[in-house]
């Protein structure tokens, strides 16, 4: 393996610090990502000597800080493959751009006894916003299941469509257990029958290349903070034909053409979604994380992150009485676990006293953890700034936490 | 023995335990030790909610004191859910009403009791509190 682990760890100031005595060792990489010191100096630069809103004045700073505002917007729709700029909106984050979709796209196409399909692995995020459209709308909540390994059961999906079906929403990548969804298999067997498909890439984003226009959804959303960029920024990406037919989901400045006290137009495509003074300096640092991941390139990163999600499975396998959750054949280096009849919350607590921080609990899936049975689970997840050596003290602080527990 | 002295006690307890693995093998021997909830009484009213772990809470007022039992599916949970009880238990409303609690601080275990945290601990206490004025008002109303 030729991947040059040692050199990323120092891009990344956090990686180097000792909690509570021990080296820190971070496998925290589903819920955040820690950020590369280009992005940490970028913004720190911005901050000091760039500042000025964007969009709005004739000063020199706003016209730079605007031209850079738009490039990162360039940057986002080359990286996810989108047709044009205009179909990326910046968001403040997954979670924001779902919201925004259940929001318009309810306004304009949900009416009473319409029905919104979502999988049962689904984030809460990508559950509780469809929730609330239907309780608006009196419409209804329909869920594709999931089988005992964690995987989609795509054969009960067209059962789950009829003509009453407006959208479907899907992750690509489940955050609690890491399986990798079919979703271009999804999308097309969707568009079968006309219903649009939302993609939450909220997972996915850091670990592949994505390509919106072959992958053919209709939405596409990710978060900044978990893919190595700043917290409180996020991507909407939609079909151009879409997003012209949606209203605006909040009102405010930016997003207008002319006010008046008796009648408002609203701006055109991307700003149109974008009210309120954005999260500029955000967005830049988003395109600076995005442009340090190109440089890595996916199929390095990628390579070295599935050699670190095989370590990991045989490493973990030793354990013993370790039980896994989501075992799908396709999967990202997400793991969920219990050990024995060992509480994750103590487990966790043990782990943290040895520096590792993993994540206890439900992941914001209940639903899977309901499916399973169980009230949480322990959740490694890593990725290419991760280390085997890291892996192997893993296991030791496991087997420490079952001799504390058993 | 007061509130204040039982405090006293477990701090000089765990002043013992210098490293972060002593305390939490002596949690561990402390939820042993806790005055277990009656299974029937491990029901939802009784259930104290947290993200990360549960608590179950139950009392009951003898003589002009107020008796707790609890549980935790978490064994570290327990163990201070088991202090907690060590402190209060066996006390009248009024004073477990006024009592400060400064022992958690003491022996290095606030990370425990914050609200962040979200492992029922919090609520326990002010479950336990609510229970204190209950009892009171009551007793007072008898």
């Amino acid at each position: 393996m030729s991947f040059p682990v040692q050199d990323i760890r120092r891009d990344f100031p956090l990686l180097s610090q000792k909690v509570h005595g021990k080296d820190l060792i971070y496998f925290d990489n589903a819920a955040t990502t820690q950020k590369p010191e280009v992005v940490i100096n970028r913004m720190n630069d911005l901050l000091r000597v760039g500042n000025s809103s964007i969009h709005r004045s004739v000063n020199y700073l706003s016209d730079q800080m605007t031209r850079d505002y738009e490039a990162a917007r360039d940057v986002v729709k080359n990286f996810i493959g989108a047709e044009n700029s205009k179909e990326i909106i910046f968001t403040s984050g997954a979670t924001g751009s779902i919201n925004t979709i259940a929001f318009s796209f309810g306004e304009a196409f949900v009416s009473s006894g319409d029905e919104i399909i979502v999988s049962e692995l689904e984030h809460h995020s990508n559950i509780v916003p469809w929730q609330m459209l239907c309780e608006r709308k009196g419409a209804s909540l329909k869920v594709l299941p999931m089988d005992e390994n964690g995987e989609l059961r795509l054969d009960l999906l067209p059962s789950l469509i009829n003509d009453k079906t407006r959208l479907l929403s899907v992750s690509q990548v489940s955050n609690s257990m890491g399986t990798i969804n079919p979703v271009e298999e999804i999308i097309e067997l969707a568009h079968s029958y006309d219903v649009p498909v939302l993609v939450d890439g909220a997972q996915s984003v850091q670990h592949s290349a994505v390509d919106v226009k072959k992958m053919d959804c209709d939405f596409f959303v990710f978060s900044g903070h978990k893919i190595y960029g700043p917290t409180g920024i996020g991507v909407l990406y939609g079909k151009e034909k879409w997003l012209d037919r949606l209203p605006p989901y909040q009102g405010g400045g930016d997003m207008i053409d002319r006010v008046s006290f008796e009648k408002t137009t609203f701006n055109e495509l991307p700003f149109k979604f974008e009210a309120g003074t954005t999260n500029y300096i955000g967005v830049i640092g988003l395109a600076e994380s995005i442009k340090y991941i190109n440089n890595i390139g996916f199929e390095a990163l990628k390579e070295y992150e599935f050699f670190l999600r095989d370590y990991t499975l045989e490493a973990l396998k030793s354990v013993p009485g370790i039980t896994f959750y989501g075992t799908a054949k396709e999967k990202v280096a997400i793991f969920s676990f219990l050990m024995n009849q060992i509480h994750p919350y103590d487990a966790g607590l043990v782990l943290d006293k040895l520096g590792i921080a993993i994540r206890t609990g439900t992941h914001c899936t209940m639903p899977v953890m309901e499916h399973f049975g169980i009230e949480g689970t322990i959740r490694a997840s890593l990725c290419f700034y991760n280390t085997k050596e890291e892996i192997d003290r893993f296991v030791e602080g496991l087997l420490l936490v079952q001799e504390m527990f058993t | 023995m007061s509130i204040k002295e039982n405090q006293d006690i477990i701090v000089e307890e765990f002043s013992l335990l210098d490293e972060w693995m002593d305390k939490y093998n002596y949690l561990i021997d402390l939820g042993k030790t806790i005055p277990l909830i009656d299974p029937a009484n491990r029901k939802e009213e009784n259930l104290i909610r947290g993200c990360q772990s549960r608590v179950w809470l139950d009392a009951s007022f003898e003589q002009g004191q107020i008796r707790y039992k609890a549980d935790s599916d978490a064994i570290i949970t327990k163990g201070i859910a088991a202090l907690l009880i060590r402190v209060l238990d066996d006390h009248s409303p009024e004073e477990i009403l006024q009592a400060e609690l400064f022992f958690i601080d003491a022996i290095g275990l606030r990370e425990h009791l914050s609200p962040t945290r979200s492992n029922g601990l919090v609520s326990m206490l002010k479950q336990m509190k609510l229970y204190a004025l209950a009892f009171k008002t009551k007793e007072e109303s008898q």
